[in-house]
């Protein structure tokens, strides 16, 4: 405890606690380190503690060749890895110049938007979980077992897929699994019609995220919040509509907006996000192309000297990837990721003061973190 | 494992092959016939002489500045409605030893409304501060510290400078191009600066 | 002698085993519980569906190293565990099980003891069990368990006004503080107090989740929040002490509930003709069914709900469920005055 006599005016001096949240604790989801100033319970200032995950992909970036890079990428926000691994591809191929064929581009699509359906999952049933309600957490992990499902089908690996490669895909669908998206999208507007059941309506629920952390539109674009936790704020700013990418203008889907900013809004916005995703998907596989799946790419990637920044919506938000090739090695020579999650979580100590210590879990949660992503 | 004999000398990696050390991106000026975005004119003339170099590849802008026009550029393309660029997407940087100043810092802005993206960039030599963008944008915060935790360029004016992922008692700069890959473990996580000075230490390291 | 004795020592062994049991498998009740609702299947490996899952936890928790942080205050870190578990068990003394049986030849009642201020006793004994929690939160001198015990003090306190207000207005309603006059008054009326009393059964759950710690209510045990509450520091025997008054208490309030509202031991649809024979199951048994339920209502809530929020516990006991009760208070004193 510290005491805070210096600055305390009121006639009953009362000391601060001074309170260490994580790196273990279980609702910081990962190795993340809130130091809380509290006044009783109230949050009076926060300080955020993170690198405790620090792999350090950037530099080694500048070791590996770019084929190689994919799987560093896996690793980051690893309950979105196939959103990364198409970030980094499609970085690669803006700075080459690389067309990628019309069937890959669909595929593409088709994982990243199962793999924002995955990782919605994942943030709905900590989200809840944080809060109390445990069941929905246990509800989430079930359907996305499916989607972890079928990406295992069609990479081999559940979590890590390096399922992308510069130029196109490493593989071509295989039988069947189309059939088994389709059956799994016609399931999910049900599940998540029960998640609703429990939450939306829910008294406690609408009491413990209505009008916490909120945050207004300019503010949240000021300190850089992007993907569902902006859009709450009412925001229009989604990538795949802005500056759309893979295939995505080629479908029609809405960009939930929220009104007030708060807790309540970023969880609506996602649950919508994930029906809109079912949507996309459904799209893609009506008019998947035929073709191949990988483009004409150099057998030795060495892109030409340059820098480019190009940015896709992750799950989290904004995943940029600026990369600065040299023209000489094969590897880059400076590759940046803009982690949404970082710049997410620097609005935290925004939307918590004043707030008590169970809001505190609830904006982490709100504000969708991993931290390997955070800390790279 | 214990061999008498000092270690031969690596042979050199195909990096150390007889290439000009790179003194960065080329930069290659915009097309005359490409249409120029529509701030960059009033930009040139609110601000004479700040914007030392325009560049565009694949599709990016790239508007090259200086230390002492950083946040007048900056604060400009925010405030502008011609540029707008409300959202600062990413800030980070870029060595190049080679270079005598060898740090290129670059930001990446975003306009919410429209839908466009420039990239600005300063060089700053080493050891020398930056200006900071925290006053312009509250988001370059952490961005700036990431950058002072990874290359050591302290940003003055910054609120908060402290390293980000990097324990606070770390020596040296992971990101710096001169950090050193390998080495006895103990030692770089403990004296790095030390390692650094010591590169006939450096030489005959296996690793294992 | 034997009356004196040798039976209601007798009766207080069958009540200490059968109580520790019933936590036991209450523990495994509600992992299966919450298993299943959770799509799950719960323990299965100890025993056939993991029936034997309570011996190998109680095994567990006996064996286990007793940790007490080098900066805990020695002797009240000890004695906050027993603080709490014991007024647990001994509010059992006045909780008639039944009315009376014939063993041996001899009348035996199905209770310990009939205090004729058995429910102050009950109301008064329960709180005590807050001083083990205040004290064990404190006594670990850590700051999480300081924080929940501030909390669980902060919340028991609070409901338990509005718990004690509604059962005045039973007292009030049956014109006795015996638990055993309560359950006759209910033979005597023909019908169960939740009939008469709704707003105050409403009252009474709700207060009773709040005080005994239970979801939505579980502020001082919110492990996503306080990484586990008062018991953070505490391991091994003493632990299991704090949960077991936990689970204790649950079948207390559970017990209190069905003597109060649900007739104890009576058998429901007494005045159902063709229905009478429902009479002839003993009476202890309608009350462990009926406890039964009242315990998967509990279960049932917790699966089910997020948490509350401090503040909002608060002023949902303060604005809300005192007015209410002190409302309901008055509404059956008039009427029982009128009628």
């Amino acid at each position: 405890m510290t005491t805070n006599r210096d600055t305390a005016t009121s006639a009953f001096d009362t000391d601060e606690l001074v309170i260490n949240m994580g790196p273990q604790h279980p609702s910081t989801h990962g190795v993340l380190r809130l130091v809380l100033r509290l006044d009783g319970e109230r949050v009076i200032d926060m300080d955020v503690v993170i690198g405790y995950l620090h792999r350090g992909v950037e530099k080694l970036t500048e070791q590996r060749d770019y084929t190689q890079i994919v799987l560093l990428t896996d690793r980051m926000d690893y309950v979105a890895a196939a959103s990364n691994n198409l970030g980094y591809v499609e970085t690669v191929e803006k700075l080459m110049s690389l067309e990628v064929p019309k069937r890959a581009q669909y595929i593409r699509t088709v994982l990243a938007e199962l793999q924002r359906i995955a990782s919605h999952l994942v943030w709905l049933g900590t989200h809840a979980m944080d809060i109390g309600a445990v069941t929905v957490f246990l509800y989430c992990l079930r359907e996305r077992e499916l989607v972890l499902d079928l990406f295992e089908e069609y990479c081999g690996a559940r979590l890590t897929y390096n399922a992308m490669r510069v130029g196109g895909l490493p593989m071509d669908l295989s039988t069947g699994w189309e059939a088994k998206v389709r059956a799994f999208c016609d399931l999910l507007p049900g599940k998540i019609d029960d998640y609703e059941t429990l939450l939306t309506n829910n008294r406690i629920w609408l009491e413990r995220t209505k009008d916490v952390g909120v945050i207004s539109g300019a503010d949240a674009t000021a300190i850089g919040l992007t993907g569902p936790a902006l859009r709450a704020s009412g925001v229009r700013r989604d990538v795949r509509k802005d500056e759309p990418y893979a295939a995505y203008k080629d479908f029609d889907f809405e960009v939930p907006l929220g009104t007030r900013g708060d807790t309540y809004d970023r969880y609506t916005v996602r649950l919508i996000e994930m029906r809109q995703s079912v949507r996309i998907v459904q799209q893609a596989l009506d008019g998947m192309p035929d073709g191949p799946v990988m483009g004409k790419v150099p057998r030795l990637i060495k892109p030409p000297a340059g820098e480019t920044y190009h940015a896709i919506e992750s799950p989290k938000g904004e995943l940029g990837y600026f990369i600065v090739s040299d023209g000489q090695s094969l590897s880059p020579y400076r590759l940046r990721v803009r982690p949404p999650s970082l710049c997410n979580l620097q609005a935290l100590p925004q939307l918590a003061r004043g707030h008590l210590v169970a809001d505190v879990v609830a904006l982490i949660g709100t504000i969708d973190i991993v931290l390997g992503e955070v800390d790279r | 494992m214990a061999d008498p004999t000092p270690a031969a000398p690596r042979p050199a990696p195909a990096a150390e092959k007889k290439v000009a050390a790179p003194t960065g991106p080329p930069d290659p000026p915009p097309p005359d016939d490409l249409a120029r975005p529509a701030y960059l004119e009033p930009l040139t003339a609110a601000l004479p002489g700040a914007i030392v170099h325009t560049s565009y590849w694949v599709g990016d802008w790239t508007l090259i500045t200086t230390s002492e026009h950083w946040v007048a550029v900056l604060t400009w393309l925010r405030d502008d409605p011609r540029a707008a660029f409300d959202a600062c997407a990413d800030l980070t940087a870029v060595d190049w030893p080679a270079r005598e100043q060898r740090f290129d810092i670059v930001i990446t802005l975003y306009a919410t409304t429209r839908r466009e993206r420039v990239r600005v960039k300063i060089r700053v030599a080493d050891q020398q501060a930056a200006p900071t963008a925290c006053g312009v944008w509250p988001s370059a915060n952490w961005l700036e510290r990431e950058v002072f935790d990874m290359y050591g360029i302290p940003f003055a004016g910054h609120p908060d400078l402290r390293r980000l992922l990097m324990p606070d008692e770390w020596q040296g700069h992971p990101q710096r191009k001169d950090y050193p890959l390998e080495g006895p473990g103990e030692l770089v996580l403990e004296a790095p600066d030390d390692w650094i000075a010591m590169p006939e230490l450096r030489r005959g390291v296996e690793i294992e | 002698m034997i009356d004196m004795v040798v039976i209601p020592v007798f009766k207080m062994l069958v009540v200490i085993t059968a109580v520790l049991s019933a936590v036991a498998y209450m523990v495994l009740l509600e992992r299966k519980v919450q298993a299943w609702v959770q799509v799950r299947l719960g323990p299965m490996r100890v025993g056939p569906h993991g029936v034997l899952q309570p011996i190998a936890d109680v095994l567990k928790l006996i064996t286990k190293e007793d940790v007490r942080p080098a900066s805990a205050d020695r002797f009240l870190f000890t004695l906050a565990p027993i603080l709490v578990v014991v007024p647990a068990l001994i509010v059992f003394a006045v909780v008639p099980f039944g009315t009376s049986t014939t063993m041996f030849g001899k009348e035996i009642s199905l209770y310990i003891t009939d205090l004729d201020i058995g429910l102050l006793y009950i109301v008064s004994v329960a709180s005590i069990g807050l001083y083990g929690l205040i004290l064990g939160g404190w006594a670990s001198n850590s700051k999480y368990p300081l924080l929940s015990s501030l909390r669980a003090s902060a919340q028991i306190v609070s409901y338990e006004v509005a718990v004690t207000m509604t059962l005045v207005s039973l007292i009030v309603t049956a014109g006795s503080l015996s638990l055993v006059e309560i359950v006759k008054a209910q033979e005597a009326h023909g019908v169960w107090y939740v009939f008469i009393q709704p707003v105050a059964f409403v009252i009474f759950v709700i207060g009773a989740l709040a005080e005994t710690n239970r979801a939505p209510f579980d502020l001082p045990e919110a492990e996503q929040e306080l990484v586990g509450g008062f018991h953070t520091e505490y391991s091994g025997m003493r632990f299991a002490l704090f949960f077991l008054a936990e689970y204790t208490n649950m079948i207390v309030v559970s017990a209190v509930g069905v003597t109060m509202f649900l007739g104890g031991w009576l058998a429901p649809f007494s005045s159902v003709s063709w229905l009478a024979w429902l009479g002839l199951v003993p009476g202890w048994v309608w009350f462990s069914l009926k406890t039964f339920l009242l315990l998967s209502l509990f279960l049932w809530i917790r699966a089910t709900l997020p948490r509350y929020r401090y503040d909002q516990l608060m002023r949902l006991g303060w604005k809300v469920l005192i007015p209410l009760a002190l409302v309901n208070l008055a509404v059956s004193a008039v009427l029982k005055v009128l009628l």
